[in-house]
């Protein structure tokens, strides 16, 4: 009775309720903007979606069209930079996780991996501008898929090291206790037992760049036509939506909002499914 | 030394030497190519900062340590300075800290102590989903939706918040709805889910042990946040936000759409300004002159020196939350 009256407590008790009912305002405040950006993104997207958009090419200004040439050159380019970078990505975490672990080297390539993953993807765009597409003298799908892997590569490297880390030593001891070298155990037994895990960091490593636009802006560059040559620019999906998006034209403003839909549709699912290979992995 | 613990006499080896060594030089042989290409990560981050250094050196070379306080942009004369891009990238920088540590320190709370078990993961993986978003789509949606919404508000800052003196010549400007205002608002909708993420992990990481203690005494749930999980935490978290920082130096698409792309160094945060990220994704295609791009290039070096310092930082900061962990060892 008495304590329910003191003041300090009461005040306590205020201060309480009031920082836990912030905690509730901000969180539906996070939860507010996603809400409203995905409805934008789907009501003016969906309102563009036809069938022409994977039949037909860039149009000229004022004229129809679709994003065929751009979605082409997309796939071309990350499936290029998963061709690229995944493997590189697999072994070097391989060696961080198997060969060196608790090494003074293991840690600070696990340091500068971790800063290279969270440089700016802009950044990583010029560098590749500067070191393949002045020498190559032109933009190319080569160039922009290089740069997507560098982009990529961190992710996997990642996510491989933490995998491997978490298969279980007597697993390993089994294998060596068999006769297995050392690299046919690697192969053989621990990817084998990271394989979902290390699934998992490829495909969220695709989806961070599927939306990637800054560094293709340097690379690929982007192209009117179809074309499937990785020699020259190529048509891809988010500069084309930058451009069309920043054009006084209404058809492009619509073709941008289709893509753009397609593209947030596209990472979605992705990290969807990556999260739901997460939960299907036993716990611990 | 562990084979002649082995009864080797008595099972003789099937394995022939040569097999032996052919499969020795494959251990040998994986090992260094594991090795090697972990060792390209490293020349990779020099590899970026070297190329960029040179290809600048023209400008830096050219314009001197004026370079970096010099607010010229003058692609005609070939006049360049860093001034604006750098004031404008760490102007909106800053407004998304200021809005966004709040916020994402209380999604933390939230799902951390607050929310009922079924509800944390589902609001988690939300807020989450947020980060996965192209950040393109921020930047139209920021220029079709939100930027409308906001510039009707402005003329209400003007007369409200743009009276008050000191600060206020902040908040007066046109009501374009476009600006470092805008920019620095969309940066924080960005960085909000990267934060929280990293305060949530951290704050599950302080042991029940402590927060039991204090529940114990007859602490409330604010004051172990406060008093317990605050200080248990603090450099992890001041960590986490400056990797958020990092992130929104760095962010280039959304802050393109709304920045304004106006080479004037303004005080008033309506008013159109320019960052390093959007300078470069607006005119690297339109810059022929050797120059010109140089100069855009020394705006790369800078923006990579600028958020590599700051990330750096943050990773050291989220480390020393790993160790101290280890040392108290409850």
């Amino acid at each position: 009775m008495n304590a329910v009256r003191n003041p300090r407590y009461l005040r306590r008790r205020f201060w309480n309720i009031f920082h836990l009912s912030m905690a509730m305002i901000t969180t539906l405040f996070g939860l507010f903007w996603l809400v409203w950006i995905l409805w934008t993104t789907i009501s003016y997207g969906a309102t563009a979606l036809n069938l022409e958009l994977f039949t037909g090419d860039t149009p000229a200004p004022g004229s129809i069209g679709g994003l065929r040439n751009a979605f082409v050159g997309s796939l071309l380019m990350i499936g290029m930079a998963v061709i690229l970078g995944t493997p590189v990505g697999i072994l070097a975490g391989t060696f961080l996780a198997e060969f060196a672990q608790g090494s003074r080297l293991a840690a600070a390539i696990r340091f500068f991996n971790d800063i290279l993953l969270s440089a700016p993807s802009i950044v990583i765009g010029l560098f590749i501008y500067a070191v393949v597409v002045v020498p190559m003298g032109s933009f190319s799908g080569f160039a922009g898929a290089l740069s997507l892997a560098i982009l990529l590569l961190p992710v996997i490297l990642r996510t491989t090291d933490e995998m491997l880390g978490m298969v279980p030593s007597t697993m390993r001891e089994a294998a060596l206790a068999l006769g297995a070298p050392h690299w046919k155990m690697i192969v053989q037994v621990n990817y084998r037992a990271a394989r979902s895990g290390i699934l998992t960091g490829v495909l969220l490593a695709v989806a961070r760049i599927s939306g990637e636009t800054a560094p293709l802006l340097f690379t690929a560059l982007s192209n009117q036509f179809f074309s499937t040559n990785l020699d020259k620019p190529i048509a891809n999906v988010p500069v084309v939506i930058f451009h069309f998006a920043m054009s006084p034209y209404p058809e492009w403003q619509h073709l941008a909002w289709a893509g753009a839909l397609i593209a947030a549709m596209a990472v979605l699912a992705l990290s969807l499914v990556s999260r739901f290979l997460i939960k299907d992995r036993s716990p611990r | 030394m562990r084979e002649a613990a082995l009864p080797s006499p008595a099972l003789p080896s099937r394995i022939s030497p040569a097999r032996s060594r052919r499969l020795h030089a494959m251990d040998w042989g994986f090992r260094w190519l594991t090795g090697g290409l972990a060792i390209l990560v490293l020349f990779l981050l020099v590899g970026v900062a070297l190329s960029l250094f040179l290809r600048g050196w023209e400008a830096f070379h050219h314009f001197g340590f004026a370079f970096f306080w010099s607010d010229a942009w003058d692609p005609v004369t070939e006049n360049f300075g860093a001034l604006v891009p750098i004031y404008g990238t760490l102007v909106s920088s800053l407004i998304a800290m200021l809005i966004a540590v709040p916020i994402s320190f209380g999604i933390a709370l939230f799902i951390s102590e607050l929310a009922p078990e079924w509800l944390r993961q589902p609001v988690g993986s939300a807020i989450e989903l947020l980060a996965g978003i192209p950040s393109i789509i921020f930047g139209m949606w920021g220029l079709f939706v939100f930027a409308p919404v906001l510039s009707s508000a402005e003329p209400w800052l003007n007369d409200h918040l743009g009276v008050l003196p000191g600060i206020g010549v902040l908040f007066r400007g046109p009501p374009m709805g476009i600006g470092m205002l805008t920019a620095g608002i969309i940066l924080a909708i960005m960085v909000i889910p990267f934060i929280s993420a990293i305060m949530r992990d951290v704050f599950l990481v302080v042991p029940a042990m402590l927060k039991e203690s204090a529940y114990g005494l007859g602490a409330t749930t604010w004051e172990v946040t406060r008093h317990v999980v605050l200080p248990y935490t603090r450099t992890a978290v001041v960590g986490g936000v400056f990797l958020g920082l990092g992130r929104a130096l760095g962010e280039t698409m959304a802050v393109t759409f709304v920045i304004g792309n106006a080479h004037d160094l303004h005080l008033s945060l309506l008013d159109a300004g320019n960052s390093i990220a959007a300078t470069l994704a607006n005119e690297f295609a339109e810059a022929f002159s050797p120059m010109y791009k140089s100069a855009l290039m020394a705006l790369g070096f800078i923006l990579f020196i600028i958020t590599l310092v700051v990330l750096v930082l943050a990773k050291l900061m989220l480390w020393r939350l790993g160790q101290g962990q280890g040392k108290t060892g409850l």
